[in-house]
């Protein structure tokens, strides 16, 4: 299968401190790819290069067999590259269909950048995004703040695949979830694949991505300590990576 | 059991309970006196309730997006006392009050300019904005109130109809034009995600310093444009005009359900929220009770509008997550 993103000998610095050392890395297309460390690893910077929210200091991104150069989120999104941070995704008191469609409103009447929303396309739209990851709530009007944690996580996978992303960067998307929330958004994850949308799930719980990841990549003090097809390897090896390093 | 959902989620909206707040002021002063709703109370309280509807609702937008804006009660005497002068210094009366507008956009850009430029709060840029703009209004004075130019269309905006004044339908443009604005258009969702999270706005590509600033002009417009109202109706620029303003308003935005912490609030409430004062006010005077108590009763209003908000606002929170936990 085909390389979606390819990372050559990324580097970043911030302020001395070398971050991200030397990181190379192929994902595949319509794979999950688990991307695990602990604290401090590098994953965080790792994502923000490919979300468009950092740029690195040496190194070359291959988006679909082009050299990509991010200068902002908003690139990244246009190119399908949508990344959905831990705590900010969604803002709480906007309703979910105001929420799936912040900055990307479906508009008519327009003069400039500026128009009317179509309200009751975007309800239409929202509640279609919803069902199409298996996520059943009764309005789109409903506040994000009145639904429990897995829901957003599956309202924010909704918006992903709403506006056709081709690659989902998920980050601690099960952190401080109920195991019953976190089967919930796992399962999201797992249908994404099969409508053709790859994802990179970042976390530090192995067991969380294990089960549903096709390949797995271990970081450590910046830089990949191993990167492999999960038939090539075993929770208890990938748990000793990760306590030994 | 959805009809009763949906009277409950009626009652949680913030502007809902102001509404029902206003409607029990209401009742109570006409059953103190009677005089409080004859046509003659209601066409003095409503021939000055326009100009504060209209700085209210700049402020509550601004408050939605999450910022504040202290210079009002100033901007609101600036503004009509530069276009006074202007016109004594033989400017044409539209263009005097073109340039004085201007003015008013002025004062929001750097209010805005300060606040995101220098990332310091504007509770501080527009507390430092409201003594500047205060003192060069009584520089413009030269010392001495200006007499009121009568070239200056001032019937336009204020003419007295049988009931209400012309301000009245001008504040009602006002609040349905961007009322549309805020709650229709996409605009509007800038403006609730930026207050409501910035770091969610921002990462989803929504410019919210943009939006922060296009909130601090649109204030500042309309608190000149109120002042400029006032003026208009008492044919005399006073350099105290709008004393106080800025927390009478404010206390219109939260008494009408907008959230001090961004996100949150409508039009219709803040314009509910501003007549509700005034309307205080005469209730008080009308039911013989010192006017002095009028600071006290729009006290206790701001509070039980925050304390009960906070409530409904958790009480629906938990609501959900109950539900989402079942």
């Amino acid at each position: 299968m085909e390389d979606i993103i390819v990372c050559e000998a990324l580097n970043k610095y911030y302020s001395g401190v070398h971050a991200l050392k030397n990181l190379s890395l192929k994902i595949k297309k319509d794979s999950v790819v688990g991307l695990i460390g602990d604290n401090g690893a590098g994953k965080s910077t790792l994502i923000k290069i490919l979300s468009g929210a950092h740029q690195p200091d040496s190194g070359h991104i291959y988006f679909e067999g082009n050299k990509v150069k991010f200068k902002s989120t908003k690139e990244a999104m246009n190119l399908g590259i949508e990344t959905i941070y831990q705590y900010s995704a969604l803002i709480p008191e906007m309703s979910i269909a105001r929420n799936i469609f912040i900055g990307r409103e479906q508009t008519q009447y327009n003069v400039g950048n500026f128009g009317l929303m179509k309200t009751k396309t975007m309800q239409d739209d929202a509640m279609k995004a919803l069902t199409d990851v298996e996520l059943h709530l009764r309005s789109p009007d409903t506040p994000v703040n009145q639904l429990s944690g897995g829901e957003r996580q599956g309202v924010v996978i909704a918006r992903a695949m709403y506006f056709k992303s081709k690659v989902l960067i998920l980050d601690e998307p099960t952190n401080h979830l109920s195991v019953k929330e976190t089967n919930k958004v796992l399962r999201f994850v797992e249908g994404l694949k099969s409508q053709g949308v790859t994802s990179i799930f970042i976390t530090h719980n192995l067991s969380h991505v294990y089960p549903i990841a096709d390949h797995l990549c271990v970081m450590a003090r910046g830089e990949k300590i191993a990167d492999m097809d999960k038939k090539d390897t075993t929770i208890d090896h990938l748990t000793d990576l990760l306590v030994n390093g | 059991m959805s009809k009763n959902f949906s009277l409950r989620s009626l009652l949680v909206r913030p502007e809902v309970a102001t509404f029902l707040m206003f409607l029990a002021i209401m009742i109570g002063f006409y059953i103190a006196n009677e005089r409080f709703l004859d046509a003659r109370n209601i066409r003095i309280v409503m021939g000055i309730t326009p100009e504060y509807i209209i700085v209210a609702i700049g402020i509550a937008i601004l408050m939605i997006s999450g910022e504040f804006d202290l210079s009002v009660g100033s901007v609101f005497a600036l503004v009509p006392m530069t276009i006074v002068q202007m016109v004594h210094q033989g400017i044409p009366p539209w263009f005097a009050i073109f340039l004085g507008l201007t003015i008013g956009i002025i004062v929001g850009f750097v209010n805005g300019f300060i606040t995101l430029r220098f990332g310091i709060p504007s509770f501080i840029a527009t507390l430092g904005m409201l003594y500047i703009a205060r003192s060069l209004t009584t520089v413009a004075t030269a010392g001495f109130p200006p007499p009121f130019p009568h070239i200056l269309p001032n019937e336009l905006f204020v003419y007295q109809f049988e009931l209400f004044r012309a301000s009245l339908y001008w504040a009602l443009l006002v609040a349905v034009v961007l009322g549309v604005m805020l709650h229709r258009s996409n605009v509007g969702n800038w403006i609730y995600a930026t207050g409501g999270d910035q770091n969610a706005a921002s990462s989803m590509g929504i410019k919210t310093g943009n939006v922060k600033m296009f909130c601090f002009i649109l204030c500042g417009f309309l608190a000149g444009f109120a002042g400029m109202i006032q003026t208009f109706r008492l044919e005399a620029p006073l350099p105290s005009q709008g004393y106080l303003l800025e927390l009478e308003s404010i206390a219109a935005a939260v008494i009408g359900g907008v959230s001090l912490f961004g996100g949150i609030g409508t039009v219709f409430g803040a314009v509910i929220g501003a007549i509700l004062i005034r309307f205080l006010e005469s209730g008080i005077i009308m039911a013989r009770i010192d006017a002095e108590w009028f600071r006290a009763g729009l006290g206790s209003l701001i509070i039980i509008a925050v304390v009960f908000n906070t409530y409904i606002s958790r009480r629906a929170t938990r609501i959900g997550q109950n539900k989402a936990e079942d």
